[in-house]
């Protein structure tokens, strides 16, 4: 079994989920989601409400605003939060480790 | 109209001092998570919490439909923790769903603390030490690990399922007999998916990077095919 360079691997990783994002959450059920139905069933689903500081949410409801196509507009809101949310989670691994990103290129070699 | 709900609680769901009771164990946990990483992550796994999370957040869009007109989506708590260990895993949990609370209006503000402990924390912790415990205690094959992995998902779901269903209910939204027989029951379904796609996806890796998961022994046959050295933790 051959290793996959780190490289490689978070490019590829990461496509898999642009690709994911973009070109399949557009086509996902728009049906109730599991606690969204108990919600409704139940009869408490009003109480639900938004945060004021939600009121300007940039992406209400993953739908990139200012797209009329609702399909499209939900592709490039996958995008924007896939690539944040990676974007995020490796600067806080970088910043607590204290490593600058092109350290994390290169392995170190033998063991 | 918002979809106010997918998964996430909304603000309103939860009595207040429910909702900041569950900040304390969210945060602890992310807390703890943050030390280990400062103390351990080694290189290539720097790289790994940014793609693990970028990961869950891209599935988390996908609902596939479960019986009776409704949908689930990958919480991914369990794989997070397969990839990264218990506690880093809260990291990105907590960094997936922040943003979707402040950027994309999912889930509430001030219940994000909730939605961190049910949809990230729980199963984190739970499959995480489910699987370190099984490495050590079960046959470490492909097969075993992955099958552990499939339980110990659909297992996350239902945990964080049953820790929604009691915030409700302690918060007087809706009586516990009445919520939890109908969140199990739904999630009983949508953990099924979790656990597919959280097996689907530790096979990849299992398949490319076996030494990034953080929760497993490497085989004979793992440690030797690597054309790249395994990576040692840098002063461990």
């Amino acid at each position: 079994m051959r290793r996959v360079s780190i490289v490689a691997f978070t490019v590829v990783a990461l496509a898999c989920a642009v690709g994911l994002a973009v070109a399949v959450s557009p086509w996902a059920s728009a049906d109730p989601d599991g606690l969204e139905k108990v919600a409704e069933d139940k009869g408490f689903l009003d109480t639900g409400k938004l945060h004021a500081i939600q009121d300007d949410s940039p992406i209400p409801d993953y739908a990139f605003p200012g797209i009329e196509n609702d399909r499209l507009a939900t592709a490039v809101a996958g995008l924007v939060g896939t690539v944040i949310v990676f974007a995020l989670a490796f600067g806080i691994g970088l910043v607590v480790r204290r490593r600058r990103w092109r350290d994390t290129l290169t392995e170190p070699a033998g063991t | 109209m918002l979809d106010l709900v997918a998964m996430h609680i909304p603000d309103g769901f939860l009595a207040n001092w429910i909702a900041a009771l569950c900040w304390i164990p969210a945060l602890l946990a992310v807390a703890i998570g943050l030390r280990k990483a400062t103390a351990e992550l080694i290189e290539p796994r720097i790289p790994l919490l940014g793609v693990t999370a970028a990961f869950i957040f891209a599935v988390q869009m996908l609902n596939f439909p479960v019986a009776g007109g409704t949908s689930g989506h990958l919480l991914g708590a369990a794989l997070a923790a397969i990839l990264l260990g218990p506690w880093v895993a809260c990291i990105a949990m907590a960094v997936v769903l922040t943003m979707q609370a402040f950027v994309f209006a999912d889930g509430g503000i001030t219940a994000l603390g909730a939605n961190v402990l049910n949809m990230g924390v729980i199963g984190a912790l739970l499959v995480g030490y489910l699987m370190l415990w099984s490495r050590d205690a079960l046959p470490k094959s492909r097969g075993a690990f992955l099958g552990i992995a499939g339980v110990g998902a659909w297992l996350a779901v239902m945990a964080g399922a049953t820790a929604t269903s009691i915030e409700l209910a302690l918060s007087d939204t809706v009586p516990l007999g009445t919520v939890l027989p109908a969140m199990l029951g739904v999630h009983a379904l949508i953990g099924i998916g979790e656990a597919v796609i959280t097996v689907a996806a530790v096979s990849a890796v299992l398949a490319t990077r076996p030494d990034l998961i953080a929760v497993r022994d490497l085989t004979p046959a793992e440690r030797d095919g690597g054309s790249v050295p395994v990576a040692t933790p840098e002063g461990a």
